[in-house]
């Protein structure tokens, strides 16, 4: 018996019942032996190992939790989509394992996110896959909000205004982790950061902002949402920018989720009286692209099938347009559509293509000011 | 409030809140049991049911497995020498030492006992600390928390008690094990030698069992015998240790209230709590001379403590997201699953729910601790079984728990290694414990003490609380040596003829200076193939080095001062038994895990234990039995080599 099997119907009973049949594994352990799967459709396998090659329980496990019940409902047949964990080095491990050893008949997935893709942009050694070597199936945006220490001053205009004075500090994970477009665009604008590194997670980072340690911060929309939002309602953080969101066209428009937030790109122009460019820019579209907007991916080996991956986009686009998976999704994801197909094919093949110039201005930049070496 | 804590209360004793739970607290003791899976794989196991399942029963089931998992680890530790989870791996030293003297049962009831206890003051410490938690959790910055883990390290002090060169030199090698990996402040990697496994650090677990259980197999092995090594009666035992509690009611309320107020501040938590409150155990009794021989007070602290640590660990992980220890992550995995946003809402619009939290991990402490109590008798036999029949088991159930680390072959590897250091630290009488706790910090030591620098400047050691946590590290080193001075003079005012206090002469054998010259070889190795790291990144392994470098000196220096008696120390017989590991090792890997592991039962069980055939033919089936099943409950994959591809698919 499969234990990660994914339930499709979600009634108490049915979950007692399987909830039961746990118990029973478990106290027999070991007894079970799975039945070899038996294909009944030539096209779609029976089971799918979809590799998440994170810990249980962070976000992007969790992401494809929830989106597994979805996809092996609508993709014909119901599939059993089992979720394996493979974590170790920041996703680049498992990633790593999935590029020697998926089979490449599309019954493996691997779920991928920033982390996965900000090392093979950047060159690291460890890093042994190529996105070119993978077809995206589906990818979920994330927006992100920028906001400062209400001390420096209590509106965001002239809080901008305080920090172009004088040194902040930002509590980070790594120099090259999530906070990368972050420090780049507050680079841009003219802010000194002082990034702190070494905090284990965006949330800690928050609380090194909460605890007055940290004098601007960075979250992700979700996390922004549950726990920023409240500080500044008490007055206790303010809100500068948000990084935006890139729509179809390539253009980094308002975060529906914060219309009233105006992006990093407006607020540069009113600064700067131009609109950004060089490689700080370019540096800052690649990576806000690859992190935020692409930052969750379903990828599978591009040698599989073309008739199956585009059977799993059309089962992915048949529910991501239903009110109810909006209702739930919007919990889980924020009020960010997923994106199916070509399009995050093109954005992923933009995104993840970095040319030598940026690259070396990236280097050389984490290096001066940072002190980070790649 | 208080409507609110009744209504989450009669919630939780309706029958379907009542079965999930139980449901929790079962899958929490069969993954605290097996050592190497704790909370992450207990989780994994319950995370698939609960997508769209009912918040407040759902959470009665997960936290019914997080309560218990520092209850059922208890077992692992006490009986077979090996650190369940990193909650208890202090409980292995005295625990496991009752057990050899055949008190398993003893120390088993008493860590139940204090377990429930503590857990269940953890949920009441929580159920109104969490609604003024807020400001305390925000009041521990980056330079407290590098307090904290000094204090932490101020233990090793303690537990390495006349030997303290010995023991700081034990500490200076853990802490630079465990700057191996990624430096906090640059990013850089330091000492991997281009190996990819090292590039994360070594996984605690695989340390724990490599230090604590390998070497203690091996021990048991050219001893020959049962784990219980003297005769007395199991049965008395249950009794007493419930009567230990009892008489030190004192030392379980303090380590609880310890747990429960460290489990709060994140980022520190688990590992350190038992350490601490162990290390606070043996500062506080009036005769240390039992501890580490097995003195069940060394039991009773560190398991009250582990399980209200659980407790005090869902208040960063309810009120900021931020995961107190690894199973709370898990958790916190688990409310995001549900739909649940932790914040702030978690004291205002869902204070049900958090209530219907701490309603259940009392209730599954409760729970969890009877279970145990009435298991402890019939386990605690197993103490008595001839060892040399348990070791292939055991030596398999540690390589499944080592592997479940980062599931690479690498972990294996590591174990030996690893190992091989644990069985020269316990020939030579080198505090392992000291190893460890320097492991465990050295991360946090260095990343708060450099954020802490970078956040605050000179002013970060001039807060209140840095003052009153350095005060406390003095007080932790220094009283134990006034308290000794003022007692020597109440002796000689009293002009009793005191009982010269005759200093054990010092001592040196050949594994001592083998270990001197690996360390000294090291420490100078080490500070040369750190040459192209930057001054941050490199601070922290220098830092090590140097303690150790020194430490190994000083020692040197003392032993030729005082010139040591030469103690003999054997260890040919374990070379012998840790090369037999590293056959095996091998054998997995090119075998397969699974093939090899029923294999070397089977031979093992006929050749060595000498078991009637049909015993031994059963025993290995089983363990496939086991590990196969394993593999398909938690999709674990394994070492798969040559044969198991072919077998097992």
């Amino acid at each position: 018996m499969t234990i990660h099997k994914t339930t499709t119907s979600r009634t108490s009973l049915d979950r007692l019942k399987k909830a039961a049949a746990l118990g029973l594994a478990i106290a027999g352990l070991g007894l079970t032996v799975t039945a070899p799967v038996q294909a009944q459709d030539v096209d779609v396998p029976e089971s799918i190992r979809w590799v998440i090659p994170f810990g249980v329980g962070g976000g992007t496990d969790v992401w494809a939790r929830f989106f597994a019940p979805w996809l092996s409902e609508h993709i014909p047949g119901q599939p059993t989509i089992m979720i394996d964990n493979v974590p170790g080095g920041g996703s680049i491990n498992g990633a790593n394992l999935f590029a020697m050893r998926a089979r490449t008949d599309g019954s493996e997935w691997l779920g991928t996110s920033a982390s996965t893709q900000y090392p093979a942009m950047l060159g690291d050694r460890r890093v042994r896959y190529d996105y070119a070597d993978w077809t995206p199936i589906l990818a979920t945006p994330t927006g992100g909000v920028v906001y400062a220490q209400p001390g420096l001053s209590d509106d965001a205009d002239s809080a901008l205004a305080a920090l172009l004075e004088q040194p902040v500090m930002l509590a980070a994970q790594s120099h090259t982790g999530l906070e990368l477009p972050v420090l780049i665009a507050l680079d841009m604008l003219g802010v000194e950061v002082q990034a702190v590194s070494g905090l284990r997670s965006r949330g800690e980072g928050r609380l090194a902002f909460e605890r007055g340690e940290a004098d601007i911060d960075f979250q992700t929309t979700s996390a922004y949402l549950s726990n920023v939002a409240p500080l500044v309602e008490s007055g206790r953080a303010v809100p500068l920018f948000s990084l935006g969101l890139l729509n179809d066209e390539g253009e980094i428009v308002r975060d529906p989720a914060f219309p009233d937030l105006p992006t990093f790109y407006e607020v540069y122009q009113e600064l700067h009286g131009e609109a950004p460019s060089g490689p700080a820019n370019e540096a800052f579209r690649k990576f806000f692209a690859s992190g935020f907007t692409l930052q969750k991916l379903i990828m599978v080996p591009s040698d599989a099938p073309e008739a199956l991956i585009e059977t799993y986009r059309e089962a992915a686009r048949s529910f991501i347009d239903s009110e109810e998976f909006k209702r739930e999704a919007d919990a889980q994801l924020g009020p960010y559509p997923p994106i199916v197909g070509d399009t995050v094919q093109q954005h992923l093949e933009d995104a993840m293509s970095l040319d030598d110039a940026t690259r070396e201005w990236l280097v050389d930049w984490l290096e001066t000011t940072h002190g980070a070496r790649i | 409030m208080f409507d609110i804590l009744l209504s989450s209360l009669g919630q939780l004793f309706t029958l379907h809140h009542l079965l999930y739970m139980v449901l929790g607290v079962l899958v929490g003791l069969v993954v605290g049991i097996i050592p190497g899976l704790g909370g992450i794989a207990g989780m994994a196991l319950l995370l698939p049911f609960l997508y769209g399942m009912e918040p407040s029963v759902a959470l009665g089931m997960l936290m019914g497995l997080v309560a218990v998992i520092p209850t059922g680890d208890t077992f692992a530790s006490v009986l077979l020498g090996i650190p369940g989870s990193s909650a208890s791996q202090a409980t292995v030293i005295d625990g496991f030492s009752l057990a050899k003297r055949g008190q398993a049962a003893r120390a088993l009831s008493s860590a139940f006992l204090s377990s429930m206890i503590g857990g269940l003051i953890g949920a009441a410490v929580l159920t109104g600390f969490i609604l003024v938690a807020r400001p305390v959790v925000l009041s521990f910055s980056s330079s407290e928390l590098f307090m904290l883990t000094l204090l932490g390290l101020s233990m090793v002090a303690v537990l390495s008690g006349r030997d303290l060169f010995k023991g700081l030199a034990a500490c200076g090698l853990g802490l630079l094990v465990g700057t191996i990996g990624m430096a906090p402040a640059t990013g850089e990697f330091r000492l991997n030698f281009d190996i990819d496994y090292l590039y994360d650090g070594l996984p605690l677990v695989v340390i724990g069992l490599g230090i604590f259980a390998l070497p203690e197999i091996i021990d048991l092995l050219v001893k020959r015998g049962a784990i219980a090594g003297e005769s007395a009666r199991l049965g008395t035992g249950w009794r007493q240790g419930i009567q230990d509690v009892g008489k030190n009611r004192g030392l379980v309320a303090r380590c609880a209230g310890i747990g429960s107020l460290l489990g709060t501040i994140p980022g520190l938590a688990g590992s350190v709590v038992d350490w601490m409150t162990y290390g606070h155990a043996v500062q506080s009794a009036k005769d240390k001379s039992e501890f580490g021989q097995g003195d069940i007070r060394g039991v009773i602290a560190p398991e009250s403590a582990n399980n209200a640590c659980a407790c005090g660990a869902m208040v960063p992980t309810l009120l900021f997201g931020v995961p107190g220890s690894g199973t709370a992550a898990v958790f916190l995995g688990g409310l995001l699953l549900l739909g649940l946003q932790p914040g702030v809402s978690m004291i205002e619009t869902n204070l049900d729910l958090t209530y219907t939290i701490i309603w259940s991990l009392a209730l599954a402490n409760i729970l969890g601790a009877a279970l145990c109590l009435g298991l402890a008798r019939p386990v605690a036999s197993l103490t008595r079984v001839p060892f040399v029949i348990l070791a292939p088991l055991i030596t398999v159930l540690i390589m499944f728990a080592a592997f479940q680390a980062t599931r690479s072959p690498g972990d294996l590897l590591a174990l030996g290694a690893i190992g091989v250091l644990g069985v020269l630290f316990k020939q030579a009488g080198w505090s392992r414990p000291a190893f460890l706790i320097g492991f465990v910090l050295a991360p946090g030591a260095e990343a708060y003490f450099y954020q802490a620098v970078q956040f605050q400047g000179s002013d970060a050691f001039l807060r209140p609380g840095v003052l009153i946590i350095g005060a406390m590290i003095l007080a932790a080193l220094f009283l134990p040596m006034l308290r000794l001075l003022w007692r020597k003079r109440r002796t000689v005012a009293t002009e009793e003829a005191a009982p010269a206090d005759a200093k054990p002469p010092v001592t040196m054998g050949a594994l001592d200076l083998v270990l001197f010259t690996t360390l000294l070889g090291t420490a100078v190795f080490g500070w040369f193939s750190l040459g192209d790291l930057t001054l941050l990144g490199g601070l922290m392994p220098r830092l090590a080095l140097a303690i150790m470098g020194i430490a190994c000196l000083l020692e040197i220096l003392r032993s030729l001062i005082h010139r040591p008696t030469w103690q003999g120390q054997p260890l040919g017989q374990q070379i012998v038994w840790l090369v037999g590991f590293f056959v095996l090792v091998g054998a997995i890997l090119m075998l397969g895990f699974i093939t090899t592991a029923t294999l070397f039962c089977l031979a093992f069980l006929l050749g060595i234990a000498r078991l009637k055939p049909w015993l031994a033919l059963g025993m290995s089936a089983g363990v496939t039995a086991f590990l196969a099943g394993m593999a398909t409950l938690l999709t674990l994959t394994y070492p798969s080599g040559l044969i198991d591809p072919w077998l097992f698919g």
